[in-house]
């Protein structure tokens, strides 16, 4: 299938709204396209001051990824500028003008690596036909240096500040007509700088989305139904009119019709937004508020009863075949050992350090809003359809984000933020507390997979037969519980099926750091460590065999996932990456002489995503209460070519280990008539210092033209640790959190 | 009844409730934003300042309980970013989203004025009443060392 970005748009009409999570399967030959420079032009992005500061447009969101300094420093790379020379100015939404501006999918590095780069060398040829025609010499004879023009022949030189307002007026080359540099020749690309808002950061000054002050600015928070769009029958409304401080008490009657399938935004929740002089008034207001809700038709569901429910579907047939080659049933029929297995994993939640929030201000019909969304297209677009608003009328300002892991990819706080300002006309500070933003969490769906493996006589895998029970109706899989028909080990396995089957699921669900990777890639690996076990063989070893396997042909019929998944296809897995990684993480960890005694052990595991491979290796302890210390972590990694800035580049493997760490003791569940049942730190929790063990974060270079690292880094380290505490204990891990399964950490 | 506040070493008069957590009254009245709100339940650190020299959660402080004390903040910790703990931050490029460092660099700061060299294990146990959702922990300890030995150096 080809993708482009129109077809995104449209894909992700069609699926309201999961734009950046098809791009999460797209190849990087997509991705590129996306990422078309053709549009793009110098004068964009870059303003070179008399003084030779260059000051470079920094198009996609930042929320802790780098992406403030890693597409500027291909910019700067390529117009040949000093780094330190460099400012870095966020853009404003503005995709005509700067390209694709969102962060998913660890995209920005494949769709920026050519055009930003293309867009610096734009600029250096503009500053050098200035000098050319102001010397009246050839355009090729002029070489560039650290901000400066120079003709060695004449001996003349300019500095790019002084020739700037003659470049900035030249008509633009063509980018696919400029030439880029030499990889050697790097002096940015591949050198660590430090972030540009670091400075900014430790010493406080207002960055974030939670930071925006406007004069005369009022503060709101949305009191909403314990469960899902409920609405509001009755309230004390007048009462609370009169707290300290309160100015408006507005009901959302929303615009959700729960039902089987939750798209991606959903609509805008029912609640009570309260605005006041300041936040802790509204706070304080909402504990005085008496509402009757009527909770509608979500308030049967609870995790037990998502639990009977999954069991009763894996026992069916399945529903849909995402994917299947070879006669599965009658090889695992006739295989020397099958091992069977039902491995199940948690609803979870983003809880983002900084809580979701926007300052919107409504005036003279026109619309001004401060968001840390990570996707603000689709924040503008959706503020206009619900405000009955046009898009132009919109201007949107893209502020730091506190964290988002996926979460910001969704607008509906930005939503909420434009409807109370049109309403009240005066700037608006909407901030969720963190109760509301754990209970209102477009969660990571949780799932369940069937899993039955053959395995010959020699110990060879025959067959694979997966299915997967997730949520949705007969059509479609919710936001995050889709699949694809690439998802490993398929095509490996000599014969193989992929099955889904969905329960109806009325829940706001989102895409979470490498979305369906985090939760595919601990059951793939886990199962496969398993299988490996049964066949009497090394883990690494036996992965190492079944990626040599001759691939199964891949015919697409263009149904070819589930969900909100697209599948990368067929080639684009490289199994010589997948290996590479594998081997480079065992030699690290000195996996083949690993100690095996009793209460300690390694695992290991690996996973293609976002164009990424990673492969990683836990050292584990479980004391006689079940109580699991992980003492080491390795993690290999192959983003390509180039780590563009190699300490972020180590810092993303750090989080991403931690990160995954932290999720094999969270879960989010829901009770009838209750709805969430976690609400803050205590019982959703993340790791915390002293439970972090040393991680090394190794690159494996290839040739292929670098790929992102927000989410790759992460999925292997939930198998890696499991299949360490069966190292450990004999005990298969097959239910997380981790204290589902009588363990817990140390 | 209006409060008197210590902040930075500037004396500001408040009316609020006394009620107000001590963090809501410096975000939202005084505007010294660095201090930030994660969890409002003492669980995550993000709102830690020091009173009289000691790592406090704001969040769980009333303000008027503040009253008479020396209040720091992130935006009081030095006047240009050049106490030690923010130097080393710098250099080693800590944050990534960077939301809870405030709070992460206020009990740093306090760590090291009462224990000048720490252990890993004395950093642990000072460190993890504070949060870190991207995973900075690893850069957090190695800048604490950095930190701890830039100190020593120049008081030598």
């Amino acid at each position: 299938m080809r993708i482009d970005r129109r077809s995104f748009l449209q894909l992700s009409a069609l699926a309201g709204g999961g734009l950046a999570l098809d791009l999460y399967r797209s190849p990087l030959a997509a991705a590129q396209r996306i990422g078309d420079p053709a549009d793009l032009t110098p004068q964009a992005f870059i303003k070179i001051a008399p003084d030779g500061i260059v000051t470079i447009m920094a198009r996609a969101s930042e929320t802790g990824q780098g992406m403030r300094n890693m597409l500027p420093m291909l910019i700067a790379e390529e117009l040949d500028v000093d780094w330190k020379n460099v400012r870095v100015e966020q853009a404003d939404l503005d995709e005509k003008k700067y390209g694709p501006q969102f962060s998913g999918g660890s995209a920005n590095t494949p769709m920026g690596w050519e055009p930003m780069r293309r867009v610096g060398a734009a600029g250096r040829q503009l500053l050098i036909t200035a000098a050319a025609q102001t010397w009246s010499v050839p355009a090729a004879e002029c070489t560039t240096e650290a901000g400066h023009v120079l003709h060695k022949a004449s001996g003349k030189s300019a500095s790019y500040g002084e020739l700037a307002d003659k470049a900035a007026a030249l008509p633009p080359p063509a980018l696919n007509s400029v030439k880029l540099k030499d990889p050697k020749d790097y002096h940015i690309i591949g050198h660590s700088q430090a972030g540009v808002d670091t400075h900014a950061i430790v010493t406080g000054k207002p960055l974030f989305g939670i930071d925006v002050t406007l004069p005369g600015m009022l503060y709101a928070a949305i009191e909403k139904a314990p469960v899902f769009a409920g609405k509001v029958k009755t309230a004390n409304l007048d009462q609370i009119k009169t707290l300290p401080g309160v100015r408006h008490v507005l009901v959302i009657d929303g615009t959700i019709a729960p039902a089987a399938f939750t798209p991606w935004e959903p609509g805008m929740e029912p609640g009570i937004a309260i605005v006041a002089d300041t936040w802790w008034q509204v706070q304080k207001a909402r504990k005085q508020l008496k509402v009757e809700w009527d909770l509608g038709p979500a308030t049967g569901q609870s995790s037990e009863g998502f639990e009977k429910r999954a069991a009763e579907l894996l026992q069916a047939p399945p529903a849909t075949t995402v994917r299947k080659y070879g006669d599965v049933d009658g090889a695992l029929k006739s295989s020397a050992k099958v091992v069977e297995a039902t491995y199940q994993y948690p609803f979870i939640a983003h809880a983002t350090m900084e809580p979701q929030g926007c300052t919107a201000h409504w005036t003279d019909g026109k619309l001004e809003m401060w968001t840390t969304s990570t996707l603000p297209v689709d924040g503008r677009g959706l503020v206009a359809s619900s405000l009955g608003i046009k898009e132009s009328d919109i201007v949107t300002h893209m502020v730091r984000g506190g964290g988002s892991f996926g979460r910001r990819l969704q607008n509906d706080y930005a939503v909420e933020a434009a409807w109370i300002a049109k309403r009240i006309g005066v700037p608006v500070k909407l901030l969720w507390s963190r109760e509301d933003d754990i209970a209102h969490d477009p969660f990571r769906p949780g799932g369940t997979v069937g899993l039955k493996a053959g395995l010959d006589a020699g110990g060879k895998v025959t067959a694979w037969r997966h299915h997967l029970i997730t949520y949705g109706d007969e059509k479609h899989a919710a936001s995050g519980g889709g699949i694809g028909a690439d998802t490993y080990p398929s095509g490996f396995a000599p014969a193989y099926a992929l099955y889904t089957s969905a329960q109806p699921l009325m829940l706001r669900c989102g895409a979470l750091r490498a979305p369906g990777d985090n939760a595919y890639c601990w059951v793939a690996q886990s199962f496969l460590d398993e299988v490996a076990h049964a066949a009497g063989r090394d883990p690494l070893e036996f992965q190492l065999d079944l990626l040599s396997n001759k691939r199964a042909p891949w015919k697409s019929d263009g149904k070819d996932a589930v969900g909100d998944h697209e599948p990368t296809g067929a080639e684009a897995l490289i199994p010589e990456r997948f290996k590479g990684v594998l081997e480079l993480v065992a030699e690290k960890s000195g996996w083949a002489k690993r100690a095996k005694e009793p209460g300690r052990g390694m695992g290991i595991a690996a996973w293609f995503c976002h164009l990424g491979y990673f492969a990683e290796v836990a050292d584990v302890s479980v004391d006689a209460n079940n109580k699991v210390t992980v003492h080491h972590v390795w993690a290999a990694g192959d983003v390509g070519s180039q780590i563009i800035n190699p300490r972020a580049a180590e810092s993303m493997g750090y989080g991403g280990v931690i990160d995954g760490l932290s999720e094999l003791a969270q879960e989010i569940t829901l009770a009838e008539g209750r709805g969430v049942q976690q609400s803050n730190y205590h019982n959703h929790p993340i790791l915390r210092m002293k439970q972090v063990p040393p991680i090394d974060v190794y690159w494996r270079r290839t040739d292929y033209a670098p790929t992102g690292l927000g989410e790759p880094t992460l999925p292997p380290i939930l198998p890696a640790v499991t299949n360490a505490i069966f190292a450990a204990t004999g005990k298969r891990i097959r239910t997380i959190p981790l204290q589902k399964s009588g363990f817990s950490w140390a | 009844m209006p409060l008197k506040l210590t902040v930075n070493n500037v004396e500001k008069t408040v009316d609020v409730d006394p009620d107000t957590p001590l963090l809501w009254v410096l975000r939202d009245v005084l505007h010294y934003t660095g201090t930030k709100y994660g969890c409002g339940m003492g669980l995550c650190g993000a709102c830690t300042v020091h009173l009289d020299g000691k790592p406090t959660r704001s969040c769980l402080t009333r303000a008027g309980a503040a009253e008479g004390k020396a209040i720091t903040t992130i935006e009081g910790l030095s006047a240009d970013g050049s106490h030690p703990v923010q130097v080393a931050w710098e250099a080693l490029d800590v944050p990534q989203c960077g939301y809870c460092q405030a709070g992460q660099i206020m009990a740093a700061a306090a760590l090291l004025a009462n224990t000048p060299h720490p252990s890993d294990a004395e950093i642990d146990t000072a460190m993890s009443g504070n949060l870190c959702r991207c995973g900075t922990y690893p850069r957090i300890r190695q800048a604490i060392h950095e930190a701890a030995a830039a100190v020593s150096t120049t008081n030598k």
